[in-house]
């Protein structure tokens, strides 16, 4: 990584996350002399691939790949810096009883797969899929805007408002209704109103809970679905795949793409603090204590890091900082890293189904996973908990030796803060054999191929990546933190109460799920304050 | 029976009884997916098949065609509620055409509807939909029951198809009168004690009837019928020629001529009947059914658009064609949903939806069509009447006794 000296900036990125990193790179792109700043002696914030055993890659956080918005690959030329993201068909849930429901993408084939569960669901399904679809038309175009400010009288927030109205209002009255409901709605209640079966809810509903400290009952659960629906590959709504070299490739190809604008990058640089002189930003000042200088910052981390940790409460408005510091991000995931031997055999897939090589799971109805939120409630891990798993050495060779395989295991629900005391460990270890219990409980040759397993609880989280609680979505995806009250009222347009200040993170709108779109737009915010055209 | 020799996710589309007659006698491999059933889309050449319904006798496979057994003692009620059109007057051992609705008056489909006794009835559509009508149910004594593969059905169509099935062994067969259906013991031969049932119905336009029996007897049957059709030319078509045909019946397909609302997306594209031109099929007298107080406002009101017949000058088939007002085409008023050249009309027709005032019959309206002049493409604005359908209706069709062809 080059060295950005003590010279003066434009403009400084703390973070080189995905979002520190889009924004970068259209800050750099319209003539801007850009640094970016990473604690890490790596970039990627939570889209990294990492080698920590030998011959393996593993994506250690975010691990699959769909919202990252087309306009920003296509824009900053990704794909010329070596993206390439490969979807991955269908997946599967096995069941207490040795079943399974499958989703595939042939539609005869997923038509009949869910009919030996239901045939009425079978049909149900198409409706779903419409409406969620529909859904999906809605939110799509509010994704790479600026949310307007409802309270504002500025002609540009009167035009965006005007725009949000009519955009609502060409739903049609019945489904102004319905999405009102949807956006509100628990998951449990939404899927009611489609499906008789357990299985296929309890496969839908993982969706609505991942990253979430909610349960599939709890009220706002449906908008998360939908959340990890409005993402595409190619046009193919919905579709999942995996970024080939890892979540990494994400960053590296910005990284690249950043570096190749002009712009530079410092690793193993973390900011201590953000300088404010006369109400407003003026450069960084790192831990070893270097002053780095600069008209605007961009915060790339979450709010409450942001406003809390790197900046002195005194510069910032009072009602604000107690906002910020009710901002709702609370851990509820985990993950796991595994290199296995082989593949695994998982008795309940049947031989030949490619749902092997899609996302599985092992939780079997709603009422497991809201009792596996009970005990996120409780401050303890999921003694059964909810688990995305997928082994995409399967797609994408360059991630385990040939014949052997990376597995990524995301779980749901681990507390950032237990109920008997700290992390340590020995917690660390237990939380983790749960997991692997779980997995062998539908594989009995998966502990023997186990090689190395890497163990991220909440609280690891938070220490490596600086999420707070480990939160991946900087902040809950509940309505109440959405659109314009995301992630403070009145602080929904990337400007922080100090000028030339600017939030990039998932904290901002439209939120996280690696889709760049945050950073895109708080670009978008700054280029227009200093009178340029994005 | 269902052939569940591979897996549903190797091999997703499954073969209907009729398949390995099909595929014997399918000269160039071309198969689509229906519903989901592999079938014939051509067997030999298109215009051949096509000349076949309009002269001879033709088979084709409708197995994948969705059928459902809806009995209990509030059959009757239950249908008339789904329905636009009055099932009650619909007699024993009749068939009905007619389309049905959401509660916004948008068509979900259109389908036949055969009443087969006081309280059961077998209702025959284009799309899955078992659970609109289970949640239509709510409320009703009634048992719907989808019955697509324990049914295997043959559509025997064209001018000479009441002397096949005469010759088949169907003996009465000539008495039967449109929209009639009859059930009728299979010549020993083919099945002792087997009974097959015959509707004289069909998607052609011309006179035709549909044949629905066990798939076990629907080997020997086909092969029976080609026995006896020798004489008269019979072959199999695919759904290439069949499409040809219905478009010059002038009947509409679902998400081909009008999106099914169970499967918009965009606001503002579903369709009432009356805009498909299918306001006969809506009987506001009946008392309550769903849809039915967005249709009755709608036809108070001046209609917005409509399906309508076009005849086209030139002979290219104006394909997915947009409509303008104006031969420049600055102002578009509509586009072609369905479009063919008629073999037997010698016309070039289409079915497209136009917008109001446009929409009358007699005005004149440009569709915008790609020629490819040997792949170089040339753009020309070719005039185009709106007509009436159908643009073929044989007297045939609906003589009882049909005389000979």
């Amino acid at each position: 990584m080059g060295s950005g000296g003590s010279a003066r900036h434009d403009a400084i990125i703390v973070g080189a996350g995905h979002n520190g990193l889009v924004a970068a790179c259209y800050l750099a792109r319209a003539g801007l002399d850009v640094l970016v700043l990473e604690r890490n002696p790596y970039v990627g914030g939570a889209a990294v691939s990492r080698s920590l055993y030998d011959g393996f890659t593993y994506s250690n956080c975010s691990y699959v790949c769909s919202l990252l918005r087309t306009e920003i690959i296509r824009e900053l030329n990704l794909p010329g810096y070596g993206l390439q993201i490969i979807p991955y068909e269908g997946g599967c849930t096995m069941m207490r009883d040795g079943g399974h429901l499958a989703l595939y993408d042939n539609h005869d084939a997923l038509r009949r797969e869910i009919a030996r569960h239901s045939r009425r669901d079978a049909e149900s399904y198409e409706r779903y899929l419409r409406d969620m679809l529909r859904q999906c038309r809605f939110i799509k175009p509010l994704l790479l805007r600026e949310p307007p400010d409802p309270t504002s009288f500025k002609p540009r927030d009167i035009m965006e408002l005007l725009y949000l109205g009519k955009h609502f209002h060409r739903l049609g009255e019945q489904r102004m209704y319905e999405t009102v409901r949807f956006w509100t709605m628990s998951c449990a209640d939404f899927l009611d109103e489609y499906f008789d079966s357990e299985i296929i809810k309890a496969h839908l509903a993982g969706s609505s809970i991942i990253g979430t400290a909610l349960g599939p009952r709890s009220p706002g659960t449906a908008y998360v679905l939908l959340h990890h629906y409005m993402g595409n590959i190619d046009g193919a709504v919905g579709a999942w795949g995996f970024a080939r070299g890892g979540m990494g490739a994400v960053t590296q190809a910005l990284a690249a793409s950043f570096q190749a604008s002009g712009g530079k990058i410092r690793s193993s640089a973390p900011v201590d603090q953000i300088l404010v002189r006369a109400g407003r930003a003026g450069g960084v000042v790192l831990a070893d204590g270097e002053e780095i200088q600069a008209g605007i910052v961009v915060s790339n981390l979450d709010v409450r890091r942001t406003f809390l940790d790197i900046m002195d409460a005194g510069d910032l408005p009072d009602e604000f900082v107690s906002q910020v510091r009710n901002f709702k991000i609370r851990g509820s995931s985990g993950k796991l890293n595994i290199a296995l031997d082989a593949l695994p055999h998982f008795p309940a897939i049947p031989h030949g189904s490619p749902s092997i090589r899609g996302d599985l799971h092992v939780t079997d109805s709603i009422e497991m996973l809201e009792r596996a939120y009970d005990d996120w409630k409780e401050g303890r891990w999921s003694r059964a908990p909810y688990i995305d798993m997928l082994m995409p050495s399967q797609i994408d060779p360059t991630l385990a030796p040939s014949g052997k395989h990376y597995m990524s295991v995301f779980v749901q629900y681990c507390p950032y803060k237990l109920a008997d005391g700290e992390w340590d460990a020995a917690k660390r270890a237990a939380f983790g054999r749960t997991v692997i219990d779980t997995i062998a409980e539908h594989s009995p040759d998966f502990k023997d191929l186990i090689l190395h397993a890497e163990i991220r609880t909440p609280w690891d989280l938070e220490k490596e990546v600086g999420l707070t609680e480990g939160n991946i979505f900087q902040g809950e995806l509940t309505f109440d933190q959405l659109l314009f009250n995301r992630p403070i009222p009145g602080y929904a347009q990337y400007r922080a109460p100090v000028r030339g200040m600017y939030m990039c993170g998932s904290s901002t709108h439209p939120g996280g799920g690696v889709m760049g779109a945050p950073g895109a737009n708080a670009a978008g915010a700054i280029l227009r304050d200093l009178g340029r055209t994005h | 029976m269902l052939s569940e020799s591979e897996p549903h996710y190797r091999q997703p589309l499954l073969k209907t009884p009729f398949h390995e007659r099909a595929r014997a006698l399918s000269q160039v491999d071309s198969f689509i997916a229906w519903a989901g059933y592999t079938t014939v889309d051509v067997f030999t050449f298109v215009e051949q098949e096509y000349f076949a319904i309009r002269n001879a006798t033709t088979l084709y496979d409708l197995t994948p065609m969705v059928k459902y057994r809806i009995a209990g003692h509030d059959a009757l009620p239950y249908l008339n509620r789904l329905m636009t059109r009055d099932i009650g007057k619909l007699k024993h051992s009749r068939v009905a055409y007619s389309v049905w609705c959401n509660d916004d008056g948008h068509l979900i489909d259109d389908g036949t509807v055969f009443r087969l006794s006081d309280t059961e009835f077998r209702l025959c559509s284009g799309e899955r939909q078992l659970d609109w009508l289970l949640d239509s149910g709510l409320g009703f004594d009634v048992q719907i029951t989808e019955v697509t593969d324990e049914t295997a059905a043959l559509a025997v169509q064209g001018p000479t198809s009441c002397a096949v099935l005469t010759a088949f062994g169907l003996s009465g067969i000539a008495q039967l009168k449109p929209f009639e259906l009859a059930w009728f013991a299979l010549p020993p031969a083919l099945g002792a004690g087997s009974q097959i049932m015959v509707s004289r119905t069909g998607f052609t336009g011309d006179l035709g009837y549909e044949l629905w029996m066990r798939p076990e007897d629907a080997e020997s049957v086909w092969d029976a019928l080609m026995d006896a059709g020798r004489e008269c030319a019979i072959r199999p078509i695919g759904s290439r020629a069949l499409n040809m045909a219905r478009i010059e019946a002038g009947f509409v397909l679902p998400n081909v001529d009008f999106v099914s609302s169970e499967r918009s997306l965009r606001f503002g594209t579903e369709r009432t009947p009356i805009e498909l031109g299918l306001g006969w099929l809506v009987d506001f007298n009946k008392g309550h059914f769903t849809g039915r107080r967005a249709l009755f406002d709608e036809q108070r009101r001046a209609p917005r658009r409509r399906l309508v017949g076009l005849d086209i000058e030139g002979n290219k088939p104006a394909h997915n064609a947009l409509l303008y007002a104006d031969k420049a085409g600055k102002h578009q008023v509509g586009s072609v949903t369905s479009a063919t050249w008629s073999p037997t009309c010698k016309r070039n027709i289409a079915l497209a939806m136009v917008d109001a005032p446009h929409m009358r019959t007699g005005s004149t309206v440009w569709a915008e069509i790609y020629l490819n002049r040997e792949l170089v493409w040339e753009r020309r604005m070719a005039r185009a009447q709106v007509v009436e359908r159908p643009f073929f209706a044989p007297e045939r069709r609906r003589a009882s006794p049909p005389a000979d062809y």
